[in-house]
């Protein structure tokens, strides 16, 4: 399959999104909204759950089901509040020692008037410090769509998964190839060129795995994320915090040193 | 940038330590050529406009500048030391052009990279300096800018050692793709252990300052300076455009609109830039135990 055919795929009407996730794989979900600051934003949805009995924190970018809830969740695409609501639940994990977990799926930040007079690059900005340095296990799984900043603000973590027709990347293959050879239409060229498979990450050493997508219906998917998300989560749980913040520092920090 | 001929200041020929500060911050111009303001129109002497630190004397206006004029500026002079220099950029995931594209950048700045770390005084005072280069692929942020970041961050926490950096950047270098994404985690990084163990951060908000780069450590700083008039935002203006279908108003994302909503600490003029930074550095002198 193409790059850009994975970049369908993640786009795809009908394909699950984060709400699905949390419902499908935690037990007693409750829903926190606000950011204390301005305002909620439903872009992003975030509380307290249960796997497999352990209390846990959920976060997802939500792009919508139908075209109302689409709309009423900008198509996935946060504003600032929408960060630093996220950024709230995961100081309210790390009070209470509970794992996080982050399922992203979004085409990117929101690019707006309202989203830069907020600050969307400091929300960005703010999430990745306090994530590189937040004192409890996080695991961040992209499920569709890794727009760019927009994705990374809920990806800084010790282990990033990726299901299989999952993409990730800097810039959109759209962006890309309008800016590369001024033509829109050569996105599948560009998609090929970004490497923004789950393969292609997998082999820059990226993301540490792939959650394979066997059938259209997600069950099994669910099913290894409830068990392994769990494994993943209590052996990280184990770790002395120092050990863990130096294990995710390293993690990144050995992304792109020039040989 | 209107009538400004474009290869203006893009040659620097000096090493940046070497550099005689009696002579002309461009080599290649010489002192008694005009230059037109872009802003005001106004015919400038290019030496007038060295000793005003590439600012019009006649409106104000902040010409973009390479990061040996900014140095030479800013550090005491012959204090700056510059820390891995050698670094280059490679094509990391083969994407088309990229090492095409490199060798004119190189060509075009004299620079190695988009940004030069080092070691200076400021008003007598030790800091780690880092300075970004908008001539060098628009200040892109790809794999070797965000290692030498992080470097120069460990290297001053090592040292307790207070940072003062100067953005400008078009956002991360998509020619590195993921690669380059993930520097801003992994900058952002260096940058919170540097503030957790107490030092101080300073930045200079510089035209312009977008994208991966704001949405990273160019707004981790615990003082944050704005040049006047700089374009400081994380989306591009064109990019909200299309995305909104309308306009922007007048001033937006500029230095004075951050000030206003409450994201910028003071606005400096260049010319001043130097007198401030040496009082914020004399003010964080940590107590000999
Ligand atoms: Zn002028």
């Amino acid at each position: 399959m193409e790059a850009f055919d994975r970049v369908m795929k993640a786009r795809a009407k009908g394909r699950p999104t984060g709400l699905s996730f949390i419902n499908h794989i935690f037990d007693d979900f409750l829903e926190m909204h606000g950011d204390r600051r301005f305002g909620d934003d439903s872009a992003v949805v975030a509380g307290i759950a249960r796997l497999n009995g352990m209390p846990v924190t959920v976060i997802a970018l939500e792009r919508g089901t139908d075209t109302k809830d689409k709309i009423m969740r900008n198509f996935g695409m946060a504003h600032p509040e929408g960060y630093r609501k996220a950024l709230r639940q995961m100081k309210l994990a790390e009070k209470f020692h509970r794992p996080v977990i982050c399922f992203v799926d979004t085409s990117g930040a929101y690019c707006g008037i309202a989203a830069e007079e907020r600050g969307q690059g400091l929300a960005i900005a703010e999430n990745l410090m306090e994530m590189m340095a937040l004192k409890t296990p996080v695991l961040s799984i992209l499920i569709g769509e890794g727009g760019s900043g927009g994705a990374l603000g809920l990806a800084v973590a010790d282990e990033v998964w990726m299901l299989e027709n999952a993409v990730y990347s800097v810039i959109s293959p759209e962006g890309c190839a309008s800016i590369l050879w001024k033509d829109p239409a050569k996105v599948r060229e560009a998609a090929a060129c970004l490497k923004l498979t789950a393969q292609d990450l997998l082999e820059l050493d990226v993301i540490e795995r792939i959650i394979e997508e066997p059938s259209d219906d997600f069950e099994e998917v669910f099913a290894t994320l409830r068990r392994d998300i769990f494994t993943t989560v209590s052996q990280n749980k184990q770790l002395p915090v120092e050990a863990l913040l130096e294990k995710r520092y390293n993690r990144f920090r050995k992304i792109g040193v020039p040989k | 940038m209107g009538v400004l001929p474009k290869n203006l200041f893009k040659k620097p020929n000096n090493p940046l330590e070497n550099y005689d500060k009696t002579k002309t911050y461009s080599p290649d111009i010489p002192s008694e050529m005009c230059i037109p303001c872009p802003s005001c129109k106004a015919i400038l002497l290019n030496g007038d406009l060295n000793e005003n630190g590439h600012v019009c004397p006649k409106c104000g206006f902040h010409f973009r500048i390479n990061p040996r004029q900014r140095i030479n500026i800013i550090a005491d002079e012959g204090s700056f030391q510059e820390y891995d220099a050698a670094l280059r950029s490679r094509n990391v995931i083969d994407f088309p052009n990229y090492d095409k594209k490199l060798k004119h950048a190189l060509l075009e700045s004299s620079a190695k990279e988009a940004v030069v770390c080092g070691r200076a005084k400021i008003g007598g005072y030790d800091c780690c300096m880092f300075v970004m280069d908008p001539y060098f692929m628009m200040g892109s942020m790809g794999t070797v800018v965000g290692e030498k970041i992080t470097r120069l961050f460990e290297y001053a926490t090592e040292q307790s050692l207070p940072v003062i950096g100067f953005t400008v950047s078009g956002g991360a270098r998509m020619q590195e793709g993921i690669l380059s994404l993930m520097q801003m985690a992994k900058t952002s990084g260096a940058v919170k252990r540097h503030s957790d163990a107490g030092n101080l951060y300073a930045v200079v908000l510089t035209d312009p300052t977008t994208g991966g780069v704001t949405a990273s450590f160019a707004m981790e700083a615990d003082v944050t300076i704005a040049e006047p008039g700089a374009l400081i935002g994380f989306a591009g203006p064109r990019v909200i455009e299309q995305t909104i279908r309308q306009k922007l108003p007048n001033g937006f994302q500029r230095s004075e609109f951050l000030y206003e909503k409450g994201f910028v600490d003071v606005i400096l003029k260049r010319t001043e830039q130097k007198g401030y930074l040496t009082t914020l550095l004399s003010l964080h002198q940590k107590e000999a135990n």
